[in-house]
Parts: C-alpha cells; sequence; structure tokens
C-alpha cells in the first residue's frame, strides 16, 4: 500500500509537557485507521500537527505522492491539500442552513472573487444531493443547521468534510453523546467513506472501535505503543497495563 | 430550484421601493417643488441621513456579517469628505481668485493666481503654500478617485496588518480606534496641509453650478445620496447571497472552522474590510457637500462609536436593520439637542434633552444589546414568526 501520510520522529512540548514524544506513523491510501489511548496520550495535538494548528518542535510530517511538507502549509493550504478534520464537538454553522453548510465545504475554488462571481455551478445541488443522501440529511436540507439533533450535526459535520473530498479524513471521537442507533450509522458512515479515501478515527470507545474492524494504533505518553488488530492489541500486555487494565 | 437574487432576498426589493416612495413624497414636498413642508435645511438633513445610512449599511456589513467591529469606519467616512472637500474648495477659490484677479491691469501670471489661491485656503493657517497633499486638487476625476481609493488602500494595509496577525475581537476594536484618534490628531495638525481644526469649509457651494440655487442643489444632492443609498444596498445585498456571504457569516461565527474548510479567512476579511472602507468613502464624499464643513472634529473615535451603536440598535446582521438603526438615532439626536424638543419639568428637576439625550442613548444601547440583540429589525421576524404560526 502506498503511504498517504507519514509522520516521523515528531515531537512537541507545551510548557515543558510533552504532548508528542517522538511519534512515527504512516496511513496509507483508502486506509481505515482507528487511534486510541488514554486522555493526554496526545491523539488531538497529533491532529492539530497534521492539520497545522500546532506546530511540532522537531520531526517530520510527510505528505501524499510529492512528498510534501505539510509543516510548512498553513491551515488553510493543509484543508485544500485534501486533508479534513472533524473536531471532537460538532462545530457545525448553527445559524445557516443545512444546505449552505454543505456547499460551503464542496470542493471548488475558494477565493473571494470565485465566490463572487461563479456562483451555482450547475451541479452543486447534485453534489449537495449526494452527501446529504450519504448522511442521511435530504430531509432536513433546508433546515437551520442549530436545530438538528447532537447526532445528526455530526453526521453533518462528517457530511461537509466528504464534501470537501479531501484525500484523509481525521474524525475525533464521531461517536461521542451518541445513542446505539446513531452509532452504528456513523459506522456506516465511516467505512463507506474509508472506500475511496484514507479515514483517521480517533475514539475511546472500544465497542466502537470494534465495529470499525480496522487497524489500530494505541497511543501513549505522546508515542506509539502498539500496532495492528485490536484483537492483536488488546492482548498487548503494555497496552492492558496502561490503558484497558484500568 | 434556481430562484432569481430577488426571489431569495425580498426585503430588496421591499426596500427599493419604501426609498423611490419616499424620494418621490420629499421631491413632491420640497421647496424646490414649490411646496414650504421640507425647508431646504431639512431636505439637507434628510439627504445627509441617507448618506449616514450608507455607511451604517457598511458598518453592518463589517460588523454584523463578519463579525469585525470596526472603530474605524467613520474615519473612512471623513477621508471620502476631505477628499472631495479639497477639490470643491480649490476650484471654487480659484474661480473667485480669478474673478478678483480680473481687474488688474496686467494680467495675472499663472504663479500669482496659485500663490493667491493658496493664501487664500492657508492663510488661517498661515500659510501661502499648497502642501504636497494638495497635488491632485484641482482634477475633479482624480479626487473623485480619491474619495473611493484613499479609504480603500489605508483599510487594505491596515487591515493586512492586523488580519495577517489574526488579531481579532476587542483587540482589533481598539486597533482600529487607535487608527481613528490618530488619524484625527493629524488632521488637527496645521502641518498636514487640511486647515487644522478649521477644516475644509464652503463645500455646499458647487463650482461650475454657482446659478442654481442652493434649495435646487440641495434636492440633487438628496436625489444622489438616495440613488447612492439604494445601489449600495443592492449591492451589498448581492455580494452576501449566496456563497460568499455564507463564508462570511460562517468566519463571524467560527472563524477556525473556516480556515479548515479551506477558506483564506484573513483574505476573506481583508476583502469586506475595505470594500466597505470604500463604500463608507463615497458615503462620506455626499455627505460633506450637504453639510457645508468638514473638521478633524468629525472624525474622532466617538462617530465611530455612533455607528455601531445605530447598527446595534437597528439590529445587526440585516441590512435594513442597520438602516432603521442610522435613520432612527440620527434623527432622534439632531431632533433632541436641537432644541426643539420639550423639556420635562418634575417639578424638582427640568430635564433637559440636550443634556440627557446621552444618556437616554447608552441606556438603550446597553438595554438593546442585554435585552433586544436583533434590535429594531427583530420586530421583522416577529411578524414574520407569528405570520408563519397564522398559516
Amino acid at each position: 500500500m502506498n503511504t498517504l501520510l507519514e509522520v516521523s520522529g515528531v515531537s512537541v512540548s507545551f510548557d515543558g509537557f510533552k504532548a508528542i514524544n517522538n511519534l512515527s506513523i504512516q496511513i496509507g491510501e483508502a486506509e481505515l485507521r482507528a487511534i486510541i489511548g488514554p486522555n493526554g496520550a496526545g491523539k488531538t495535538t497529533f491532529m492539530d500537527i497534521v492539520t497545522g494548528k500546532t506546530k511540532p518542535d522537531e520531526g517530520y510530517v510527510i505528505w501524499g505522492e510529492k512528498s510534501s511538507s505539510l509543516l510548512d502549509m498553513n491551515e488553510s493550504q493543509i484543508a485544500q491539500a485534501g486533508i479534513g478534520r472533524k473536531f471532537q464537538k460538532p462545530t457545525v454553522f448553527e445559524e445557516q442552513t443545512v444546505r449552505e453548510n454543505i456547499t460551503m465545504a464542496l470542493k471548488n475554488p475558494r477565493s473571494p472573487l470565485d465566490l463572487l462571481f461563479n456562483r451555482a455551478a450547475h451541479d452543486t445541488e447534485d453534489r449537495v444531493r449526494a452527501v446529504s443522501d450519504d448522511i442521511g440529511l435530504t430531509d432536513a436540507l433546508d433546515h437551520l443547521s442549530g436545530a438538528l439533533s447532537h447526532g445528526q450535526k455530526q453526521w453533518l459535520e462528517i457530511g461537509m468534510l466528504l464534501a470537501q473530498d479531501p484525500r484523509l479524513l481525521l474524525v475525533d471521537e464521531p461517536a461521542a453523546g451518541m445513542s446505539a442507533t446513531e452509532r452504528e450509522q456513523t459506522t456506516d458512515i465511516l467505512v463507506r467513506a474509508a472506500k475511496t479515501r484514507a479515514v483517521v478515527v480517533v475514539e475511546h470507545d472500544m465497542e466502537f472501535v470494534r465495529r470499525l474492524n480496522c487497524k489500530v494504533t494505541v497511543l501513549h505518553q505522546g508515542s506509539v505503543l502498539a500496532e495492528g488488530s485490536l484483537n492483536h492489541v488488546t492482548k498487548n500486555q503494555d497496552v492492558i497495563d496502561v490503558y484497558l487494565g484500568r | 430550484m434556481e430562484r432569481t437574487f430577488i426571489a431569495k432576498n425580498p426585503s430588496v426589493l421591499w426596500f427599493l421601493l419604501g426609498l423611490s416612495v419616499f424620494t418621490v413624497l420629499v421631491t413632491i414636498f420640497s421647496e424646490a417643488a414649490g411646496s414650504s413642508v421640507v425647508s431646504t435645511s431639512f431636505l439637507k438633513t434628510l439627504g445627509k441621513t441617507l448618506c449616514l445610512c450608507l455607511v451604517a449599511i457598511a458598518m453592518d456589513v463589517v460588523w454584523g456579517y463578519c463579525g469585525i467591529l470596526s472603530l474605524g469606519h467613520f474615519a473612512f467616512f471623513g477621508i471620502g469628505g476631505y477628499a472631495i472637500g479639497m477639490w470643491l474648495m480649490y476650484d471654487r477659490t480659484k474661480d473667485i481668485v480669478i474673478g478678483s484677479l480680473e481687474n488688474n491691469i496686467l494680467p495675472p501670471t499663472p504663479d500669482e493666481v496659485t500663490t493667491a489661491i493658496g493664501t487664500q485656503i492657508f492663510g488661517v493657517v498661515g500659510s501661502s503654500e499648497f502642501p504636497l497633499i494638495w497635488a491632485f486638487s484641482h482634477s475633479l476625476t482624480l479626487q473623485l478617485l480619491a474619495v473611493v481609493l484613499v479609504p480603500g488602500m489605508l483599510a487594505l494595509i491596515f487591515g493586512w496588518l492586523a488580519f495577517r496577525s489574526r488579531v481579532t475581537g476587542v483587540y482589533l476594536s481598539i486597533l482600529t480606534q487607535a487608527m481613528t484618534l490618530a488619524l484625527s490628531l493629524y488632521l488637527f495638525q496645521n502641518d498636514t496641509g487640511l486647515r487644522g481644526n478649521n477644516g475644509l469649509s464652503g463645500l455646499q457651494n458647487i463650482p461650475g453650478l454657482e446659478a442654481v440655487s442652493q434649495t435646487t442643489l440641495s434636492l440633487w444632492f438628496f436625489w444622489a445620496s438616495a440613488s447612492a443609498l439604494g445601489a449600495g444596498y443592492v449591492f451589498f445585498a448581492w455580494m452576501l447571497a449566496g456563497g460568499f456571504g455564507s463564508v462570511i457569516r460562517a468566519i463571524r461565527d467560527n472563524e477556525t472552522r473556516v480556515r479548515f474548510l479551506g477558506y483564506h479567512v484573513e483574505t476573506f476579511k481583508l476583502f469586506i474590510f475595505t470594500t466597505t472602507a470604500m463604500i463608507a468613502g463615497i458615503a462620506g464624499a455626499l455627505y460633506y457637500p450637504q453639510a457645508g464643513i468638514i473638521n478633524p472634529a468629525e472624525i474622532a473615535p466617538i462617530a465611530s462609536i455612533y455607528l455601531a451603536v445605530w447598527v446595534a440598535i437597528g439590529g445587526r446582521g440585516r441590512l435594513y436593520g442597520a438602516v432603521i438603526g442610522a435613520v432612527f438615532v440620527s434623527l432622534m439626536s439632531s431632533w433632541l439637542t436641537g432644541g426643539s424638543a420639550p423639556d420635562i419639568n418634575l417639578g424638582f428637576y427640568l430635564v433637559k434633552w440636550t443634556d440627557w439625550w446621552l444618556v437616554l442613548l447608552g441606556l438603550t444601547f446597553v438595554g438593546v444589546t442585554l435585552f433586544f440583540p436583533k434590535g429594531i429589525g427583530g420586530l421583522f421576524d416577529l411578524i414574520s414568526n407569528y405570520r408563519e404560526k397564522q398559516q
């Protein structure tokens, strides 16, 4: 499998606290990967580094066939390069409709002048439909997204990421606060998405990870503790000690 | 699914309709049309109010839609006024000077004319030299360009520096206020070359139109202001409809999230900041010929704060809200401070509106912000909600 994202030897510290310590992870194309670990293991900081929100003190983050360094790009350039991120808390634009939210995320030219003068390409409606069908929100297209339920907001946000058509999707705790049926639907959306792109899911919930049925990376104190199938890592003594044992 | 721009934005049609009816009514009842209902001075007040509405919608776009609480937009307004004022003053003084030198035995040389104009304009600050800043004042075209370009350039440079460093929220407000204060203090200096605290005056006299009476002129300016307001409203409504407006409102609500969607937030902010500054310049260029005089006190930070108060009271995030706020507050202000409002005698204390108006305004601002964040414009939501329930 070709490597899409390569994080190697990355360290970052905040006020002396090493949030990430010599971390190396490789993500392949069209791979579904779950990252688990106790609180403070550096899961969110890992995402911050990949998306350009935090600059590491040392190490490399290499992206794509051209092996370009993500450390030289800012947030919007990284997003345009094809990395989408879903935050822990659903952050959709509540005062706008579901349609507006998805339209904004669609992969289109993004300069002010493009938006002003090339309005409403003919396929916009179809593309919005395709996304809303995927996340099951077609009936709610004209509702304000602030009026959606918590689960629906999470799906809308995943939908907005899909609309960006990223090559790598970083998803932070997608199942938090969801009901059992909502979780199932979320798993389906993510597994489907991972057929055409790489999806990295950060999650606490073991049941959810089991259902994703994918390779798992366990983080602990800012570096990789174990990697492999869920069954493999849950048998690892280190993992049991630091995470599952408690 | 494709609907026209008007169908998506019914308020634009209503606004243009209301503005046209208002303009026609004022015209019919103006002194120029032989009526005495609307006096020339009141007509000027109305025309000026329309200009204030235009700068208020610009403020609404930058603050209510994009979330940038700029306390500098009245400075851009003032720059527009100064830019047109320089031409008005130069050209009219030139006409007067040439007229008075005609009786000389020897025809005056161009140098003599320039010196005479300079003495006339800059005598009050003890100078007769034309400062560099007046280099283009002989040309109406160039000064008209300056009306748009000088505020635009200032906003572009200032905005680029501020947004690039990701200065947001109250820090940006303070920064813009500092810019306004600095500009105002700079203009107060005689050395600046814009006549210090005297400002530019006699702007109500339009060179080349001496034969036209002020009665007619003020009607023309009223029409021009109404057209500019209508055009400005349509322009902003068009700009904010569709994807661009969507991104702008999203920046207001969650800038970071927009960045992760792949939009370059700073470019959008800079675009909005600069565009609204240019519109503010145009509004100022129409306002000050009706006011007749501009001085640095007009640009003082308090004016920009007023602008924010109008928009807050009228209703942020809706263009007609800004218009309502500007009309309501500025007319109330001129009524209550103009001495025509009756004082209230409480027996033990006489409430003089000239003293208490600012207190009332302040209390209204606090009250609106706390209890009616949607402002007066929010009342329209109540009506449309009521209608939906009826259906």
